[in-house]
């Protein structure tokens, strides 16, 4: 130990203060991160290695480059342009990948990927894979062409090698409508199959429906609970947390029974004569069925920092306007309602970040009219097997949330926000 | 596995008549009164005549390929049998998550000695794949809304003949076909004309027909449901979900047979499992004449064997006879439109996404 200088300060045992000090803020620190490393380590494991690894699989795409290996290196000196069909050589490595593919059933992958890209991949890769292995010598072009004919189509020469990368853009173009032409320009999805921009809008559009009605709906509801008394705001709030711990299947179910044409609601409506027996309304499957689940299933989460936040405002600053002349009017919305402004950004970035990604009630109930593109998603997940599709929707999705995100901060600024 | 059967002979010979060591063999299924079929017709005999296995159910069916595919990445594989659609077992087929089967040597011949791809016939539709049932999808209509009963399937798309909503399956498949068999279209002109722009808009223009008065159903309750609640006055429905609704429940509904889409359901069995060997001759056993007309008494879906279709007997608790109500009784298959699973591979995307768009336009 260094010889201490006079008149530095030391601990008991005669260690400078600052290196005494030092080390315990070290160890303190040692002891924070110990307590939130499980933590972490739980969130890198369960949420951000599979959201990560999710979202590299919208732009990989080494499968095509790894089972035709041969294939894709004869290929690299062909000219995509110069509209010929590759050389012989090309159709013998061809050859040689099926029969290895064969063996491995890999080329069976190989056609489904492509098939993502052009329809009648699948076939041709399935039927290819059975009888290449006859083909034992040459002329291999001629053989593989009276296996079928598509072989000799410019465009499945043009597909396979664009798609020979390790890396594709081809799943983002298809998320936004785009599509790659048979010539590797850009251009817009047939008009007929425009599908997935509209849907982005509809989800936006439809998840600020809900959070405005969920707004609309809970802010009376939090302000009652957070002036009556305890014993009754307890008794309101039970009846806010009952639905949220009903089943999501039960609740969505009884709003089918409630809503449909021969539900409860119209029959009411029909019986006191309001509508005609012919007029019954439909607010089931389709995007009012959606709009009205969905508001009741997400209202909790507007209701919870409303009123945690509404708990805190003393009532004496009302009594306060009162006193300076307000009227209650003037009092509540001068006073009162920019008190609650961080409950009211808590719960409506909640609700707008929970519905954006919600995927069951729509299904149940959304009809054609009331499908978000979170079942899109499900339906390359679960059906379609497209998880490089599913995963650039998601990867979209989320970029969109992001930014919504960033705007809210610039607008109202995220410092603001209070969950109670 | 030796290693393992060694561990099985330990354990026995440890357990020593206290109880047998056990095979746990997981079997994904769709549940439901369907699962409850099999488990009557050949999990249940299976267990009984050997103790050692035990077989667990896991509903997860609808989810199969997804699942499947999830766990081969992982490495992982802890289903041992799966039974899927045609198509989905041929997709897996394809990406390599399933085993091939050898028909003749692997599943028991016919009783008069026809051996197993000859019993199964022209169901085998790829070697992966071992069919168990035939279903459809057909109509069934409200008996007591319609004022003439429909017959073809031109009169589903026919709204002055029958006024009303009607439910149909949320997604192409059948459906287009229908609109061009309603259009008049035969069947064997069908997928030529589907392959061509001309072909597909037609289908389309046939559709739009009676968009307006369509409900679309996901799940396969569901338009039995809205049959019962008189939400639809015609709706396509799984045949043994009509059966039930009908027959079980006794609702005001009636089969419209014509052009009933055609379709297979059989077992897979996954790369990987870690039983293999069991499964295969649990396989053996519930995949043969008997078992698969037993699992017709439960349940009204058509055996896929040729030699099951005469020893096909009543229903075990209403007791009526199941020959008529399956979709292969010659009444009911008058005419019929089989799944052109091929067709369906290679389009499949492009049909659903112009679908979706023709939904989303309104």
């Amino acid at each position: 130990m260094a010889a201490i200088a006079p008149g530095q300060l030391t601990t008991a045992d005669g260690t400078p203060l600052k290196v005494s000090f030092a080390r315990a803020l070290r160890r303190s620190r040692l002891k924070a991160l110990g307590l939130v490393l499980p933590l972490f380590a739980f969130l890198l494991i369960t949420f951000l290695v599979p959201i990560g690894d999710m979202l590299f699989r919208s732009v990989e795409n080494q499968l095509v480059g790894r089972v035709l290996h041969r294939t894709v290196a004869a290929l690299a000196d062909w000219d995509p342009a110069s509209g010929e069909l590759p050389g012989e050589p090309v159709f013998e490595a061809l050859v040689a990948d099926f029969v290895e593919g064969r063996e491995n059933r890999t080329t069976g992958r190989v056609g489904v990927r492509l098939n993502y890209e052009l329809g009648g991949m699948s076939s041709l890769f399935r039927k290819t894979g059975r009888r290449a292995k006859r083909i034992r010598e040459a002329p291999y072009r001629a053989a593989m062409i009276a296996i079928d004919e598509r072989w000799g189509n410019l465009d499945v020469w043009r597909l396979v090698k664009r798609e020979s990368d390790a890396y594709t853009a081809s799943y983002y173009l298809a998320a936004v409508d785009l599509r790659f032409t048979a010539e590797g320009s850009i251009a817009r999805q047939e008009e007929e199959r425009q599908i997935y921009l509209r849907l982005f809008g509809r989800t936006l559009w439809l998840s600020l429906i809900i959070t405005t009605l969920c707004l609309l709906l809970g802010y009376p509801i939090s302000y009652l609970m957070a002036t009556l008394p305890v014993r009754t705001s307890n008794l309101l709030m039970i009846m806010v947390l009952l639905p949220f711990w009903t089943s999501l299947l039960v609740r969505t179910t009884c709003w089918i029974a409630l809503l449909q044409q021969q539900g409860v609601i119209n029959d009411l409506l029909v019986w006191t004569g309001l509508i005609g027996e012919d007029n019954r309304l439909s607010m089931i499957h389709n995007r009012t069925g959606t709009i009205i689940a969905m508001t009741h299933i997400l209202l909790p989460f507007m209701v919870l920092p409303l009123y945690s936040v509404m708990k805190t405002i003393p009532p004496s600053y009302m009594r306060a306007a009162r006193s300076l002349g307000a009227n209650p009017f003037t009092a509540f919305v001068r006073v009162y309602m920019p008190n609650t402004a961080a409950g009211v950004g808590a719960g409506s970035i909640l609700v707008f970040i929970i519905a954006i990604g919600y995927y069951i009630t729509p299904a149940l109930v959304g009809g054609t009219s009331g499908t978000l593109i979170s079942n899109f998603i499900a339906h390359h997940m679960q059906v379609s097997l497209n998880w490089g599709l599913a995963a650039a929707l998601g990867a979209l999705l989320l970029a969109a949330v992001l930014a919504l995100y960033v705007l809210y901060d610039k607008l109202v600024g995220i410092d603001n926000m209070r969950l109670g | 596995m030796q290693g393992k059967t060694i561990a099985i002979g330990l354990a026995a010979a440890l357990a020593a008549g206290a109880a047998h060591a056990q095979t746990k063999l997981v079997v994904v299924s769709w549940g439901g009164a369907y699962s409850a079929s099999q488990q009557k017709a050949y999990h249940d005999p299976y267990m009984a005549m050997n103790p050692e296995i035990e077989i667990l159910n896991d509903d997860s069916a609808s989810e199969g390929l997804s699942k499947l595919r999830a766990m081969a990445e992982a490495n992982n594989v802890t289903w041992d049998l799966v039974d899927m659609i045609a198509s989905d077992a041929i997709t897996a087929c394809d990406e390599g998550l399933v085993l091939e089967i050898d028909f003749d040597n692997a599943l028991a011949s016919a009783p008069d000695g026809t051996s197993a791809s000859e019993d199964f016939g022209d169901m085998i539709v790829s070697e992966c794949f071992i069919p168990q049932i035939v279903y459809s999808t057909t109509f069934g209509y409200r008996t007591d809304l319609v004022k003439t009963p429909p017959t073809t399937i031109a009169d589903v798309f026919d709204l002055e003949k029958i006024p009303g909503k009607r439910g149909l399956e949320k997604k192409p498949l059948a459906n287009i076909e229908w609109a061009l068999l309603a259009d008049g279209v035969a069947l064997e002109d069908v997928y030529d004309m589907l392959s061509t722009r001309e072909g597909i808009d037609r289908a389309y223009a046939k559709l739009d027909t009676i968009k307006s008065e369509v409900v679309w159903w996901a799940k396969g309750a569901v338009p039995v449901q809205l049959l019962a609640d008189g939400e639809v006055v015609i709706a396509s429905a799984y045949n043994g979900r009509l059966f039930s609704g009908i027959e079980e429940e006794k609702q005001p509904i009636a089969m419209m047979w014509d052009w009933q889409w055609f379709d297979l359901d059989g077992w897979v069995v996954p790369k990987g499992g870690k039983n293999t060997d069991a499964v295969m001759k649990f396989l053996r056993f519930a995949t043969d004449t008997q078992r698969l007309a037993d699992q017709a008494k439960y349940i009204s879906y058509g055996p896929a064997r040729m030699s099951s279709a005469p020893l096909v007997g009543k229903h075990a608790t209403l007791g009526i006879e199941m020959g008529p109500h399956m979709p292969t009784a010659p009444a009911n298959s008058k005419s019929m439109l089989p799944n052109n699973i091929e067709w369906w591979a290679d389009y499949g995307d492009e049909m659903n996404e112009r679908f979706n768009a023709w939904l989303a336009k309104g």
